[in-house]
């Protein structure tokens, strides 16, 4: 086995330089109207306006694809790939090594939902009851789109997946109630339609030690069957409706309702994507469910509110 | 250096922690840790270890141990951890990826049957499973050994050379759980022995790179030549390890492959961990009688030294390899590669598998005895002869 010659061998690998401005660089190769690319970009610009960098821990999913091929890389800050249930486990050790030696930058953690929601679960909880100091931010697209769009627990009921291909019957897991249980110090969630918001969020998880976990609605125009311009439009609906409510919650204990959703009714937003089929979409019990989330969300808001 | 009565998982666990007390100057150490039985004592004393710069995470699974430690070590700290049987089982992806991304990282195994039948026992299964994944991999029979061997593998770990994770193993009770007076090296001499951790690839903050990203098949084969060329590296920056270990700490961690009255021997036994010590007894016992026979002990299992093997065996007509382990399908795993290192070099050679020990069965002298006269008695090599069946049965009986 000699081959001197592997035509792949470099020698020399090239200078990349760090540009703040810039985490998700341009010549990537996402999808149309793909809200993870969305999000990154608002991550990049809400770190560099608070002057703070970050080092990317991402599992198996779409945002590790996003880097490309070696040797070049779509990410302008530090990324390490992760095998699918590990990257808490694995930024817990990137950022001990990092407070050990006093260095700066955040740790964070950039995973789908299927790392998040199902295989990276008991990983994701152990770092947050170990209170690990890390942001672990999960860009939601409610379906393992990586490897071509297969349930996950974060897929809405009545959605159509390739293995749900009558609609899912169960409904979508509350992971921010699963995570707000773990009494972390911030749990909020996100939306590339509310990009003032967003990067409040950003900001106030920097200023905040230890775990930090930020739920991403990102809207996926090929899991979706939706139009890649509709991307946008379609998670402000979900806000707006009450099918994804903006909130932060404190330390587990106090509550805080970002958005308050206008009462848009949830029909439209079922209607303009191809994944949800009419006849399999109860109407009525998702109206009451919408209903139901924001009056749970506004008990807690008012009898345990955030000082914030 | 004190001498302190002490289990093999308590030397193991000194020697992770004295190793990465050493990176102190330098970026300081981090590991995820998991209990299993027979090795839970070895987390349980790095646990317990006073760090000066290092923290040790209790996760909630093996797969997290090591991804753990695995971060750790791309941010250029010491890294390691413990598992056993089951527990490797499930933490077999991340080992596969640390080998893949060059971490140093070194951990120790005590070998147990993997489950089921549930079985807490000796049985090397559990480490040769993961023998594929650019590990080095060393069967040590003491504690001694266990201790030595571990300081060692972290120098040859982090040589620049080599730069792949190593798996220290040991027999589960027979060494995990069994006092011996062990000499414990001075922290002093072991900052002299393992230089500051400076790992090439690991990752900055202020660096753009992405680490383990898509690589198109020609990259990816260079990756996996540049493994191969380190674990070819590897007999050589042994030698230098042990030599240093041997003027730094006045005692040899000894050599990859262990001889004992070899250099005339017609019948060669080959065992590993544990069971080479009661087959030396047994070989000493039978030069006594004059017997023409003698004992080469693998330590080093990965990568594995065939020219040294051959070269134990060059008087030999015939040559047992008694495997505690077994590949379903196929037989002895240190079998298939012995008999992979003499083909095309000694066809003439008679080479016959033992299956021992399996499930933490006990191999006395007598069953070696067994397998020496089976040896002897046979005209040509066959099938792995199954040892210690009959006893069951007639147990059971």
């Amino acid at each position: 086995m000699t081959a001197t010659t592997a035509p792949g061998r470099l020698q020399e690998r090239p200078e990349i330089p760090c540009t703040e401005e810039c985490l998700l660089r341009p010549g990537n190769t996402n999808c149309g109207g793909c809200g993870m690319s969305v999000g990154l970009t608002m991550l990049g610009r809400a770190l560099a306006d608070a002057g703070d960098t970050c080092t990317l821990v991402i599992p198996a999913c779409c945002g590790i694809v996003t880097a490309g091929a070696f040797p070049t890389t779509s990410y302008g800050v530090p990324t390490i790939a992760t095998t699918f249930a590990s990257s808490p486990a694995v930024a817990s050790g990137v950022a001990t090594i990092r407070d050990l030696n006093a260095e700066p930058g955040q740790v964070i953690c950039w995973a789908g939902d299927g790392g998040t929601y199902d295989i990276g679960l008991a990983t994701l909880s152990a770092a947050a009851e170990r209170n690990e100091n890390i942001i672990y931010i999960c860009y939601d697209n409610e379906i393992y789109g990586n490897t071509g769009g297969q349930r996950s627990s974060a897929t809405p009921a009545g959605a159509r997946t390739t293995t749900t291909p009558w609609g899912k019957i169960q409904d979508k897991k509350d992971i921010m109630s699963i995570m707000a249980a773990h009494r972390i110090p911030y749990a909020a969630s996100l939306s590339i339609a509310h990009p003032d918001d967003f990067a409040h969020k950003i900001s106030t998880a920097l200023l905040i030690k230890g775990m930090r976990f930020l739920l991403l609605h990102s809207p996926c125009p090929t899991g979706w069957k939706a139009e890649p311009a509709d991307s946008i439009e379609l998670v402000r609906l979900a806000v707006a409706s009450s099918l994804f409510p903006l909130y932060e919650v404190f330390d587990g204990a106090t509550y805080k309702i970002n958005v308050e959703p206008d009462g848009s009714d949830p029909a439209e937003y079922f209607h303009r994507q191809g994944r949800f089929e009419a006849k399999q979409i109860d109407l009525g019990a998702a109206r009451r469910a919408c209903s139901e989330r924001m009056q749970r969300l506004r008990a807690l808001a008012e009898q345990y509110p955030s000082c914030t | 250096m004190p001498v302190q009565v002490i289990t093999g998982n308590h030397a193991a666990g000194y020697a992770l922690s004295v190793a990465g007390e050493a990176n102190r100057t330098a970026r300081g150490v981090a590991c995820g840790i998991y209990p299993i039985t027979p090795q839970t004592e070895i987390v349980e004393y790095v646990a317990q270890f006073p760090f000066s710069k290092g923290r040790v995470v209790p996760v909630e699974s093996e797969h997290s141990a090591m991804a753990v430690s695995m971060g750790a070590s791309m941010n250029g700290a010491r890294a390691f951890t413990a598992s056993s049987a089951n527990g490797l089982a499930y933490m077999a992806e991340n080992v596969m990826v640390a080998g893949y991304y060059r971490l140093p990282i070194v951990m120790v195994a005590v070998n147990r049957t993997l489950g089921p039948p549930w079985n807490i026992w000796a049985d090397q299964g559990d480490t040769l499973m993961l023998r594929d994944f650019a590990w080095l991999q060393f069967y040590c029979e003491d504690n001694q050994e266990v201790l030595d061997t571990t300081l060692l593998a972290f120098r040859l770990a982090e040589d620049r050379r080599i730069l792949l994770p190593a798996l220290t193993c040991m027999d589960a009770f027979i060494v995990s759980h069994t006092q011996t007076g062990t000499a414990l090296p001075e922290q002093a001499d072991v900052d002299r022995f393992l230089p500051d951790l400076d790992l090439p690839h690991r990752m900055h903050y202020d660096e753009a790179r992405t680490l383990g990203g898509l690589a198109w098949p020609h990259e990816g084969l260079s990756m996996r030549l540049e493994i191969d060329e380190a674990m070819k590296r590897v007999a050589d920056v042994y030698q230098e390890c042990r030599e240093s270990f041997t003027e730094i700490f006045g005692r040899d961690p000894g050599d990859v492959i262990q001889t004992f009255a070899t250099d005339d021997a017609k019948l060669v036994l080959v065992a590993s961990g544990t069971i080479a010590t009661t087959a030396r007894e047994v070989v000493r016992q039978r030069r006594k009688a004059g017997e023409k026979i003698g004992l080469v002990k693998l330590k080093m299992f990965r990568p594995f030294p065939e020219a040294a093997l051959r070269e134990a065996c060059q008087a030999a007509t015939r040559v047992a390899v008694l495997d505690r382990n077994y590949a379903a399908g196929a037989g002895g795993i240190f079998w298939q590669d012995t008999r992979a290192a003499f083909q095309g070099h000694r066809d003439d050679l008679l080479i016959q598998n033992y299956l021992t020990g399996l499930c933490g069965g006990d191999v006395t002298p007598t069953v070696i005895d067994e397998i020496l006269a089976d040896l002897t008695a046979r005209a040509n090599a066959g099938d792995p002869v199954w040892m210690g069946i009959q006893t069951s049965k007639e147990t059971l009986q």
